[in-house]
């Protein structure tokens, strides 16, 4: 039995585009509505940012309901830093009772990347434990092992990094995902095809999608700002060198030709089994990528 | 080893406000080797109240000083009890216990806590010490190769590194090793990779009840009862 439509097509052979959106600082949701009626119909579904970068924000899981409201696909991002056991529990609990069955289930930056750093770091579970977690809800008890009133049923993702400059222990750690009952995979931001194919060598044998994580890039400073700042993230000298050389102001022109030049190979080169882009800031660019590279999600 | 640092030299100043005769008190042990509160540090900081008053012109503080050999053991804080019969309030640059040791003596006196207490670390260098126990009560140190995943990993996560790696450095400080890093290649080194592979289930926090109390047992090994 599947438990949502995105799940029904990781069933499939269908190559799967997801997106994500960041809510807002405050509670003018105007602008995530609209990037949500925007990029319904053209995807697979939509994750909703869990305090991206520790930068407090709404919440993923209020995202999520107006995805569903809307007509929408959602993706519920959870992360371990700011929650105990008790308290993701009880999202969970929330987010099915609303009909957000796709949850993707991450550690969490730590805060002192974020805007509140003086904040208490939770990290009770960490990625893994919170997935096995899940499945154990799913058995009808809460982690603790009382009896659950009513039992949720979830289709569980994770994430890997296949760039990682050591790539050893991140391998170990995507198989004990795989174990704890993740069903599919939208990798940190790849920058350079190579590292996909050695991943995708490695990965290929599990039964489980992934989804290549695809960031948008507006200009070379960004590229770099990122390499510098942002946790994992690693782009390449290629891509920055492309960047670099973009006409004047038509920077993030170039980062979308680039981001829609990475999804068109991976599908036409049936690399991995769908994309995940990421605009960060930019949800308005990505019916632009689809169109670049010729795929769109839900309605095709 | 307890690490502590000094606390800085106004909040000192503010604590002891309203207390004319003051005592400062230093520990010969943990307080001494970290530079926090030693006999050096208990003269340094009588010497820059000293001044600091003098400048401010409107001080009435008179100081005495004393270093204990350790301010954790009653044993020694008999060694105070002559020292405090005229005092106003006691300067403590021991750790936080040192501090609730005299404050336990002494009920009747005013203790003040004279540093920041820290971690528990080790000296990596002249002047460096780095944290490396928590006392969780469940130490994993077995599992992860002698390397401790709660202190050194800033999450203090158990199944593996997160995707915040880079360089091999921690993507919270990129002057700290990520601790997942070097448990996988010591672990590899080893041949113990499998204990990485292993599924660590959710830490029991029950481990750590508050306040701990540890009763040393006669011999272990034999099973004795408590001494
Ligand atoms: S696991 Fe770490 S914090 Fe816990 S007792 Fe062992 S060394 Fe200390
Ligand atoms: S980078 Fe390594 S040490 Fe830092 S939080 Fe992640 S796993 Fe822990």
């Amino acid at each position: 039995m599947v438990n949502s439509l995105f799940e029904e097509k990781l069933g499939s052979n269908e190559f799967l585009v997801t997106t994500e959106i960041g809510p807002p600082k405050g509670v003018d949701i105007s602008e995530m509505v609209h990037h949500i009626d925007l990029l319904k119909e053209k995807v697979d579904a939509i994750n909703v940012t869990d305090h991206q970068s520790s930068m407090m924000r709404f919440p993923s899981v209020g995202g999520c309901f107006l995805i569903k409201e809307r007509g929408g696909e959602p993706i519920l991002q959870m992360t371990c830093r700011d929650r105990n056991r008790l308290a993701l529990q009880a999202d969970l609990l929330l987010a099915y009772s609303r009909g957000i069955t796709n949850v993707l289930c991450l550690t969490g930056d730590c805060v002192d990347v974020g805007d509140h750093k003086e904040a208490k770091p939770v990290f009770d579970l960490d990625s893994v434990q919170l997935l096995k977690m899940i499945r154990t809800m799913e058995s009808g008890t809460d982690v603790a092992g009382n009896a659950l009133k009513g039992v949720p049923k979830f289709c569980l993702g994770a994430s890997v990094h296949p760039e990682a400059d050591f790539i050893d222990p991140q391998l170990v750690k995507f198989e004990k995902k795989v174990t704890a009952g993740a069903q599919f995979f939208q990798t940190q931001g790849i920058f350079d095809l190579v590292s996909l194919r050695r991943f995708m060598q490695f990965a290929s044998p599990f039964n489980v999608k992934i989804l290549a994580g695809i960031i948008v890039l507006a200009s070379a400073r960004m590229a770099r700002y990122m390499n510098d700042n942002v946790p994992g993230i690693i782009v390449s000298q290629a891509i920055i060198d492309e960047l670099t050389n973009a006409e004047k102001g038509k920077g993030l022109q170039k980062g979308i030709e680039i981001a829609a030049r990475f999804v068109k190979t991976i599908k036409e080169e049936k690399l991995c089994h769908g994309v995940h882009i990421m605009a960060v800031g930019s949800e308005r660019i990505v019916p632009d990528i689809l169109e670049a590279a010729q795929v769109s999600g839900a309605h095709r | 080893m307890i690490i502590a640092q000094p606390k800085p030299l106004e909040e000192t100043r503010r604590m002891i406000t309203p207390y004319q005769r003051v005592l400062i008190v230093g520990c010969g042990t943990c307080m001494t080797v970290c530079d926090a509160g030693g006999e050096h540090e208990v003269s340094y900081l009588r010497n820059a109240l000293q001044v600091a008053q003098a400048r401010s012109g409107n001080g009435t503080h008179t100081f005495s000083e004393y270093t204990l050999k350790r301010q954790c053991d009653s044993e020694f804080l008999n060694l105070l009890a002559d020292k405090v019969g005229d005092v106003d309030a006691i300067l403590s640059l021991g750790c936080g216990i040192g501090v609730q040791a005299i404050a336990e003596h002494f009920p009747d006196i005013p203790v003040l806590p004279g540093v920041n207490t820290s971690f528990m670390g080790m000296a990596k260098e002249w002047g460096v010490w780095d944290e490396r126990c928590a006392a969780c009560g469940d130490c994993r140190l077995e599992e992860t190769a002698g390397i401790c995943p709660i202190t050194r990993c800033t999450k203090g996560i158990l199944n593996g590194p997160c995707a915040g790696t880079k360089n091999g450095k921690c993507e919270a400080n990129k002057d700290a090793d990520c601790a997942w890093v070097l448990i996988y290649k010591r672990l590899e080194r080893l041949g113990q990779l499998d204990k990485m592979r292993r599924y660590y289930p959710p830490r029991n926090f029950r481990t750590i009840p508050r306040p701990k109390r540890l009763v040393s047992k006669v011999n272990i090994n034999t099973g004795g009862d408590n001494g």
